[in-house]
């Protein structure tokens, strides 16, 4: 079913001539309770497939914004094990959407890959992306989630030339995550025009959808790189939304919300006039 | 769990996939992977280009000061009684500590990759001080990320490291001590993949570094084989070294590995005691996982997050251990002990006012499983000990812990 559910809503937005928009929140974050409240309000609010982090203790390749995230969750008591409980609780009012979980090894190589496999299934889990397991190092873990129809989603970066790149989309599904700089989330600011090129390389490479991530913070970014992907990833500039309303103590499921709305709005305005 | 079989050649390890076992491998945010393979073409090309190698034991004699001496601890051997006690004194290298023998290597290879930044992390500071050290030697721009709590307790080496041209960046996320420094260094890396080369200080992180830092420690052991040969005629009994990351201790183990005669013993720093949860051995008290790369012994949680490390040793405070130390153990071709903080101290201040050397509270674990060791041994057998570093920078730690100020 899952790696179906990744596959028919692509399917959908190309019939509908537009590309996803992706939002990324970190489970848990400020809390429990309200990290929920807010995944179950994405959809609504626009998200097309979701990203869900699970928190690690030392993400190397994360930028301030979803590091402190983690810490904000860990210091919090997240666990992977209520990570897949919110996931479970949000697939029960929501059949289609797409989740895909994201993080580091660590947590998993002690849960053991074969049995979370099989519990991330059952939660409702879609896709993987972990961070720190490139193709080298992914056979034990793509073998268990092939097991249970979950995708393993792969990365592409601009340091990734053609020969690498056929080592990355082996034995990937779903869709390719293009990481449009070099550097860690939240930093460094994507170019749209300097993506494009490597959007349309990594399709006919991989024969799947390109989601674009890493470096999109505002509508416009976000619009202009919906011209060019199959999907526009948006992380840091939500987990800053949530840090903020922390701060300010204002509501942060609104807050949060309201933004990944306008992101999703300018996600659509950018569907792509036919010729 | 089956313990797993031990090689005919440990020369053989690791792997091309950098495997010691189940140990080791590449676990590298994607961006990285390219830089990795390359890291690992370019070392096997200069490993066997005699001209590199030729280059680099020029500067380990004429400027890292090689070979080291084996010196014959004779009051210290009296002390305990037990076997024949001769120290490796890496603490008169260059720089104070086997660090420089590793870094002089790196060097060597980013210039000769092209790389024209070079970025380090450090705990103690004594990498950090080696880098800084052969950047101003070879004049490229270096970085060094240190804790920010190790930057309160180590500013002298700080300040070593400005006098030498070196920008210290002091990293507040997480816990702010090693394990951070080595996560913002690779986020550097990640960044500025172009022209960074990433000289890591210990035989720990991604293949290829723990094989490469290997071989530019194992001069250690190369040496004490060739003079302990002179002297004795004949090889150790035992081997013993202090294991942060591992670099000094497998330096001085590996060219002795398939040497089944020789007993090794790597000594963890056990902190405030195994029992009170405070310490920094990874083999001792933690368990297989994935971090900075490779899969490993490291401190962890029941949920995989990763714990910090506790030691009176800055340089020991590292919640992992190099790969090749986790196999080794496996096997059970090395014997990992520990010594606590107050052990530590107590084996300093011996060796300073029995032999006249202050040795690295670092060193000083592994001075404190003398008695033990040389008693196994036993009288007429010969135990290496690797004194890895000076104490000179631990003067202000010891007074603390004496209750003076100095
Ligand atoms: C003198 C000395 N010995 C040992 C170590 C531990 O590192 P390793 O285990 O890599 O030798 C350090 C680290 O800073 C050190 O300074």
């Amino acid at each position: 079913m899952s790696k179906s559910r990744i596959e028919k809503r692509f399917a959908d937005l190309k019939a509908e001539g537009r590309a996803a928009f992706v939002p990324y929140v970190m489970a848990g974050d400020p809390d429990a309770e309200t990290a929920l409240a807010i995944l179950k309000g994405l959809p609504a609010a626009g998200a097309d497939l979701i990203e869900v982090g699970f928190p690690f203790s030392d993400p190397m390749a994360e930028g301030p914004p979803i590091q402190r995230a983690a810490q904000r969750a860990l210091s919090k008591g997240m666990t992977l094990k209520a990570t897949l409980g919110a996931i479970a609780a949000f697939r029960a009012a929501d059949a289609d959407t797409p989740v895909i979980l994201m993080g580091y090894m660590n947590p998993l190589v002690t849960w053991g890959v074969e049995a979370f496999a099989r519990d991330a299934a059952a939660a409702g889990v879609d896709g993987l992306i972990i961070v720190d397991c490139p193709p080298e190092e992914a056979d034990p873990l793509a073998d268990a989630l092939d097991a249970h129809d979950i995708s393993l989603i792969r990365l592409a970066t601009p340091t990734t030339d053609d020969a690498r790149l056929q080592v990355v989309v082996r034995r990937t599904s779903g869709f390719v995550y293009y990481v449009s700089v070099a550097g860690v989330t939240g930093v460094k600011e994507a170019d749209a025009a300097a993506v494009a090129p490597h959007v349309e390389r990594v399709r006919k490479a991989s024969g799947l959808p390109v989601a674009v991530g890493f470096g999109i913070k505002t509508p416009e970014r976000a619009e202009a790189v919906a011209r060019v992907a199959d999907a526009v990833v948006v992380g840091s500039a939500l987990v800053d939304e949530v840090a903020e309303a922390v701060e300010l103590n204002e509501d942060v499921t609104g807050r949060v919300l309201s933004k990944v709305g306008a992101l999703a709005k300018a996600v659509r305005l950018a569907r792509r006039v036919p010729a | 769990m089956n313990a797993p079989t031990r090689p005919n050649d440990y020369a053989a390890y690791p792997d091309a996939r950098g495997r010691f076992g189940d140990y080791g491998g590449q676990y590298v945010p994607e961006t990285l992977m390219p830089l990795v393979h390359d890291l690992d073409a370019a070392y096997a090309a200069a490993k066997a280009d005699a001209a590199f190698q030729a280059e680099l034991a020029g500067f380990l004699s004429h400027y890292v000061g090689r070979p080291s001496p084996l010196y014959f601890a004779a009051r210290l051997t009296e002390h305990f009684g037990g076997a024949k006690i001769y120290l490796k004194r890496e603490e008169l290298n260059h720089t104070g500590s086997h660090k420089i023998n590793n870094c002089m290597g790196q060097i060597l290879l980013a210039m000769r990759m092209g790389k024209t930044r070079i970025i380090a992390e450090t705990g103690a500071g004594q990498h950090g001080v080696a880098t800084a050290t052969v950047c101003a030697r070879f004049g490229l721009p270096c970085v060094v990320y240190m804790g920010a709590v190790d930057v309160e307790r180590q500013k002298p080496h700080v300040f070593r490291m400005n006098l030498l041209g070196a920008e210290v960046r002091p990293v507040t996320s997480g816990s702010a001590t090693l394990k951070d420094a080595m996560n913002e260094a690779l986020r550097d890396w990640v960044t500025n993949v172009h022209d960074t080369y990433y000289l890591i200080g210990s035989a720990a992180g991604m293949h290829p570094y723990p094989v490469m830092v290997r071989d530019f420690q194992s001069i250690i052991g190369r040496e004490v084989r060739e003079q302990i040969l002179e002297v004795e005629g004949r090889l150790p009994d035992a081997l013993v070294a202090c294991v942060g990351g591992g670099s000094n201790a497998i330096g001085m183990f590996h060219p002795f590995l398939n040497d089944e005669g020789v007993k090794i013993f790597g000594v963890e720093a056990a902190g405030s005691g195994m029992d009170s949860g405070r310490h920094a051995a990874a083999i001792n008290g933690g368990r297989p996982g994935v971090l900075h790369g490779n899969m490993t012994y490291l401190l962890q949680d029941r949920e995989g997050q990763i714990e910090e490390a506790h030691s009176i040793s800055a340089g020991l405070d590292y919640p992992g251990i190099g790969p090749e130390h986790a196999w080794l153990h496996d096997v059970g071709r090395a014997t990992y002990l520990t010594a606590t903080d107050a052990e530590a101290l107590d084996a300093f201040m011996l060796l300073s006012k029995l032999e006249g050397i202050l040795p690295a509270i670092e060193s000083s674990h592994a001075l404190a499983r003398l008695p033990e060791i040389t008693r196994e041994v036993g009288k007429g057998g010969v135990v290496v000990l690797n004194l890895s570093g000076r104490g000179d920078k631990d003067v202000n730690t010891v007074a603390a812990h004496l209750g003076r100020t100095i």
